[in-house]
């Protein structure tokens, strides 16, 4: 039970953002007015898949060093996860534009560099399905999987931030920081980051030790 | 002349006055107090913490039988 306490942990959080996401108190704004909450639902999801992907990027490099497929393992299967939670981002981002800017999808530098991310993710699979050597695989892979965070963090962290953009946080546009003046959003929002992420990790630990179990059962 | 400033003052005021109380009025952005306040936000948190639940005890099941196969082999 005690190796556990993550996922516990993980649930508690998570159902901590979900009380007080609908009940606590949020800045009145025009517009956004109570969809400002998606903040702790919406946002999370990105922060969720970024933690992952810097997590799979570490074990690409750790496959890199030490040629362990298990380490390979790992990098693949946070990448599923955090492709998952990007999904979930994107499509939960795109549901709020539609009523707050009024269109599902409009030609925003945010928005086309995270749809520009998840593409480049999506040749990461495409790349590992198209190799049958597990070692070649696996290296070949883990220097695309670098590149792939590189871009990652040009497309959603640094581009945007450089141009003109509707989405919060981009292009001279204030984060939710700016409006949360007395703190109110933070003590859900964080909470709900790590709950979220230990969730996901709970996800990637059972496709891990199933795939595990494949490799015993073909050995 | 002093007559006149002094209609002046009283108009000023008044246009001020006016200003203080529309600015009152101006910032009152529509939100769901209503539902909040006859409880029935409650409903939508416990449905949504019943679905989390649900999804938490099934992948629990699944860490069991995981772990049960992984103990056999």
């Amino acid at each position: 039970m005690i190796k556990h306490w993550w996922k516990a942990l993980g649930v508690l959080l998570v159902i901590y953002t979900i009380v007080l996401g609908f009940i606590g108190e949020v800045p009145r704004l025009p517009i956004l007015n109570e969809t400002i909450r998606n903040l702790y639902f919406h946002v999370t999801m990105w922060f969720t898949m970024v933690i992952l992907m810097t997590a799979s990027l570490v074990y690409s490099v750790k496959y890199l060093r030490n040629g362990d497929l298990t380490s390979d393992l790992k990098g693949k299967e946070l990448a599923v996860s955090g492709f998952f939670m990007a999904s979930l981002g994107l499509i939960t981002g795109s549901l709020w534009a539609r009523f707050t800017w009024g269109t599902f999808w409009t030609n925003d530098p945010k928005l086309n560099g995270t749809a520009v991310t998840l593409l480049i993710y999506l040749a990461y699979f495409v790349l590992r399905g198209s190799v049958d050597d597990p070692q070649k695989r696996g290296r070949l892979s883990a220097v695309y999987n670098i590149f792939a965070y590189v871009m990652m963090i040009v497309f959603i962290g640094i581009l945007p931030r450089l141009t003109d953009s509707l989405h919060p946080g981009n292009g001279g546009n204030p984060g939710f920081g700016g409006y949360d003046l007395d703190g109110t959003m933070r003590v859900v929002f964080y909470p709900a980051v790590i709950g979220w992420t230990l969730i996901a990790l709970w996800i990637t630990n059972l496709k891990i030790r199933y795939q595990k179990l494949l490799w015993k059962k073909d050995a | 002349m002093l007559k006149m400033s002094k209609y002046w003052l009283g108009f000023c005021a008044m246009l001020f006055s006016g200003m203080l109380t529309a600015q009152q009025q101006m910032p009152k952005v529509e939100m769901a107090d209503a539902m909040r306040e006859n409880g029935k936000i409650y409903v939508v948190v416990a449905i949504l913490c019943v679905i989390f639940i649900g999804i938490v005890l099934y992948l629990i099941s699944i860490d069991r039988k995981l772990k049960k196969l992984e103990k056999e082999s």
